[in-house]
C-alpha cells in the first residue's frame, strides 16, 4: 500500500474516533447540560435525604436548573447539609423551598425547587430555609398502621 | 599477518547457562584481512560473530574491537560502534514487509539525513555491486536464496563498514550462487578496504577466497593457518574437516550414555 | 502416592516459578520500552504506520461487530423492559451498557484477537527469523524503531476504537428500537441523556479502553519477543497473546469498575 493511502485511512479512522467520542459525549450524555464551572451554589438541610446521590438533577417545574453537588451530615444538629450547584441563568427568591422527591415510584431521587415570593434573591452561598425531607415508604406505613388503629374502634360503635 | 589487528579475542569463553560454548579462544584479526573461522556446527561459530558485535557478552576474557572492549561499552557507544559493523545473517535476514530497495535503503536512511535522491543513487551502486540492480522493487519473497544473500550483503555494506561479519554465507546454495558469493566477499573486502570474518562450514569455497583460518572444535582452537597451511597439514583433525571423513577426531556423535546401556543390553542391577 | 504427590507439587511449584519469572522479564521488558520510546515518538509517520497496523485493520470487525451488539441489546432489552412497561428507558440501558462496560471489554476482546495476535506473531517473526538481531546490528534499536511504536499506536488506537464500538451499538440500539420496534425516537434519546453523564459514564469508559489498549499491546509485544524462535513457538505465542489478554481485560475491567462506579 502506498504511503499516502495509509495516512488517508490512519486520518479516517482518528476522524471517525473522535466523532464517535463526540457523539458519546453530546448525544447520548448530557455534556450540554450545567457546565461545573457555571453556576453558584447553595445549602438546604434536610432532617432525612433518603436515596439522594451527589450528582442528582435539582428541577423547578420539571426543568433542571442544577444538581447535587455534595451531601454531608452536620453533626452537630444531626441534619443533611446538602450544596446544590444552580444554574447561573435561573434566580430563585430567598424565601424558596427544597424538597426531596422521586421520579415515578421507583425511580431516582432528586431535589424540587419551588419558587417563594420574596424580593430578595438566593446568592452564593445562602441557605434555603424551608425544606422538606425524603419520603420514608417505611414512616409512612408505620404511621398510617398508628392511625388505623388509634381510630379503630370507632366504627364499632 | 599485517601488526595491526582490527579486532581481537583474548581468551574468551563463554557459556548457555551451563553449556560451555567457547573455552578460552585467542584470535587476532588483521586490518584489511579476510579470515574464516570453521568448525562444525553448533561448535559456538555464530556466538563469536555475537560476542564480536556485542549482543553477547563474554563470561571470561575480552573481545577488543578498534582496541575498545565491547562488553564495556555503553549503550550509546557500542550502537556507534556497529555502526562500522555489517553483518551478513544466515538467511539474509531481510526485513520482509519492505522491497529489495528499502531494505538496502534502511541503515541509510535510519543513519544519515541524506537526500532521496543521494540515497537512491547509493542504494542502486550497491544493488549494481551484487548484481540485483533490476531486482530493487521486487519483495523479499520473490527472490530465491542466493539472491536473498546479495540483497543483504548490499544492505550489510551500505554504509561502508570497517567491519563485515558473514554468518554461513554459503550454507543452502547451488554452486553458482555459492561462487558469486564467494567472489563478492573477496571483492567487497577489497574495494572498500575492510576486514570480513567468515563464519561457515564450506572448506573449498572459503579456502580460495580468505587469508587465514581458524578451526574451531569442542570450543577451542584445533588449528589456524594461511589457506595454503591447511591444505597441506597432516594434523588428523584437520584432514578430516578439509576432507569431510564423517569420523575421526572430531566425533560424528553427540555425547551419550554407552550403546549398549541406551539399549538395555549392559549390566542390569 | 507420595511420589506421585510429590511430583505434582514440584512441577506446580516449577510453574510458579516460571510464572513469576516471566512476569520480572515482562516489566523489565516494559521498563526497556518505555525508556527508549523518546526516538519514536519523535518520528510520527512510524506512530502513523502502526495506528494503521492496530487500528484502521481493525475498523471493520469493531464497526460491524459494535452494530451488531447494539442491536442484540435493543431487542433483548425492549422484550424485557416492556413487560415493565417501560420501553422507553431502552436507550438509557442500550448506552449505559454499551459505553460503561460493552464497548471498552468487547473492543479489547477483539482488539486482542485482531491486532493483538498480528503484532505477536509479526514481532515473532521479525525475531526468529532475525530481522530484529540485523537491525540492532545496524545499530538500530529494535525498542525505538519497532516495539514503540507499535506499543504506542495501539495505545492511541484502542480508544478510539471503543468508542467506535460503542457509538456503532448506540446507533444499533436506535435501529431495533425506534426504528423496528416502535420506541419513541424523543424519549429514546432524552432518557439516554439524563441517564448517561459525560464524565461518570463515558469519561470512564474511555479510561478503561486506555488501560486495555496499553494492557493488550504490552502483553502481544512481549509474548511476540519473548517466544521461541520455531514455528511452534510463535504460534503458541499468539495463541496466549489472546487468552492472556481477555484474562488481563476481565480482571483489570472489574478492578477498574469496583473503583469507579461503586465510589459513590
Amino acid at each position: 500500500m502506498k504511503r499516502t493511502t495509509i495516512d488517508l485511512w490512519v486520518g479516517l479512522f482518528v476522524t471517525a474516533g473522535l466523532a464517535a467520542l463526540m457523539v458519546l459525549a453530546l448525544k447520548v450524555g448530557n455534556a450540554t447540560t450545567v457546565s461545573a464551572a457555571d453556576g453558584y451554589r447553595v445549602t438546604a438541610e434536610f432532617d432525612n435525604i433518603g436515596g439522594l446521590k451527589p450528582r442528582a438533577p435539582v428541577k423547578s417545574s420539571g426543568v433542571v436548573v442544577g444538581r447535587v453537588e455534595r451531601i454531608e451530615l452536620d453533626t452537630r444538629k444531626f441534619v443533611a447539609r446538602v450544596t446544590l450547584r444552580l444554574d447561573r441563568r435561573y434566580d430563585f427568591p430567598a424565601d424558596s423551598s427544597a424538597s426531596i422527591l422521586t421520579a415515578g415510584l421507583l425511580g431516582e431521587q432528586y431535589v424540587g425547587l419551588e419558587g417563594g415570593g420574596d424580593e430578595k434573591l438566593l446568592k452564593d452561598g445562602d441557605r434555603v430555609t424551608i425544606t422538606q425531607g425524603a419520603m420514608i415508604l417505611e414512616r409512612m406505613i408505620g404511621r398510617f398502621l398508628y392511625g388505623k388503629a388509634a381510630e379503630g374502634p370507632q366504627p364499632e360503635k | 599477518m599485517s601488526s595491526e589487528a582490527l579486532v581481537e579475542l583474548d581468551a574468551v569463553e563463554f557459556a548457555y547457562a551451563q553449556r560451555p560454548i567457547l573455552k578460552g579462544v585467542r584470535m587476532r584479526f588483521p586490518r584489511g584481512s579476510v579470515v574464516a573461522i570453521m568448525g562444525g556446527s553448533g561448535c559456538g561459530k555464530t556466538t563469536l560473530l555475537r560476542l564480536i558485535g556485542g549482543q553477547l557478552r563474554p563470561s571470561k576474557g575480552g573481545v577488543r574491537v578498534e582496541s575498545q572492549d565491547v562488553a564495556g561499552l555503553s549503550h550509546g557507544a557500542l550502537y556507534r560502534l556497529r555502526r562500522r559493523m555489517g553483518m551478513l545473517f544466515q538467511f539474509g535476514a531481510l526485513f520482509t514487509d519492505l522491497t529489495v530497495f528499502d531494505n538496502v535503503a534502511f541503515p541509510l536512511r535510519e543513519h544519515t539525513s541524506l537526500s532521496e535522491t543521494m540515497i537512491r543513487d547509493l542504494v542502486l551502486m550497491k544493488l549494481q555491486a551484487v548484481g540485483l540492480r533490476g531486482a530493487a522493487q521486487l519483495r523479499p519473497a520473490e527472490l530465491s536464496g542466493g539472491m536473498a544473500r546479495r540483497v543483504a550483503l548490499a544492505r550489510a555494506v551500505a554504509l561502508d563498514p570497517m567491519l563485515i561479519m558473514y554468518d554461513e554465507p554459503f550454507t543452502g546454495l547451488d554452486p553458482i550462487s555459492l561462487g558469486v558469493i564467494a567472489n563478492l566477499i573477496r571483492r567487497l573486502n577489497d574495494a572498500l578496504g575492510a576486514t570480513s570474518v567468515l563464519v561457515t562450514h564450506d572448506v573449498e569455497a572459503s579456502l580460495r577466497i580468505v587469508d587465514y583460518v581458524y578451526i574451531l572444535d569442542g570450543g577451542l582452537i584445533v588449528a589456524e593457518g594461511t589457506p595454503e597451511q591447511i591444505r597441506a597439514s597432516a594434523e588428523p583433525v584437520v584432514h578430516q574437516f578439509v576432507h569431510g571423513e564423517a569420523d575421526g577426531p572430531v566425533g560424528f556423535h553427540y555425547p551419550a550414555a554407552g550403546l549398549a546401556q541406551s539399549f538395555g543390553m549392559g549390566e542390569r542391577p | 502416592m507420595i511420589g506421585a504427590l510429590d511430583a505434582g507439587l514440584r512441577s506446580l511449584g516449577a510453574r510458579v516459578v516460571d510464572g513469576v519469572w516471566k512476569l520480572g522479564c515482562a516489566t523489565r521488558f516494559t521498563g526497556t520500552l518505555l525508556a527508549r520510546s523518546a526516538p519514536a515518538l519523535r518520528r510520527p509517520q512510524l506512530l502513523l504506520d502502526q495506528v494503521h497496523f492496530t487500528g484502521v485493520l481493525s475498523l471493520i470487525i469493531i464497526v460491524v461487530s459494535g452494530l451488531f451488539v447494539g442491536l442484540v441489546l435493543g431487542l433483548q432489552g425492549y422484550e424485557t423492559l416492556k413487560r415493565y412497561g417501560s420501553a422507553e428507558a431502552l436507550g438509557t440501558l442500550v448506552a449505559l451498557a454499551l459505553v460503561r462496560e460493552l464497548g471498552p471489554v468487547v473492543a479489547a476482546l477483539l482488539f486482542a484477537s485482531r491486532a493483538g495476535s498480528a503484532i505477536t506473531a509479526k514481532i515473532g517473526i521479525m525475531r526468529s527469523t532475525e530481522q530484529l538481531s540485523a537491525m540492532e546490528m545496524m545499530a538500530v534499536d529494535p525498542y525505538s524503531r519497532v516495539l514503540a511504536p507499535i506499543f504506542w499506536g495501539g495505545a492511541i488506537s484502542m480508544p478510539l476504537l471503543a468508542a467506535i464500538f460503542s457509538a456503532c451499538g448506540v446507533f444499533g440500539g436506535y435501529l431495533i428500537g425506534v426504528v423496528v420496534l416502535g420506541v419513541d425516537s424523543g424519549a429514546f434519546w432524552s432518557q439516554m441523556q439524563a441517564a448517561v453523564d459525560v464524565w461518570d459514564d463515558v469519561g470512564n469508559g474511555v479510561i478503561k479502553s486506555v488501560v486495555f489498549g496499553v494492557a493488550v499491546t504490552l502483553i502481544a509485544l512481549f509474548e511476540g519477543w519473548d517466544a521461541p524462535p520455531t514455528a511452534e513457538g510463535v504460534s503458541y505465542a499468539v495463541t496466549r497473546t489472546v487468552v492472556t489478554s481477555a484474562l488481563a481485560v476481565l480482571a483489570l475491567d472489574f478492578v477498574l469498575t469496583s473503583f469507579m462506579f461503586t465510589g459513590v
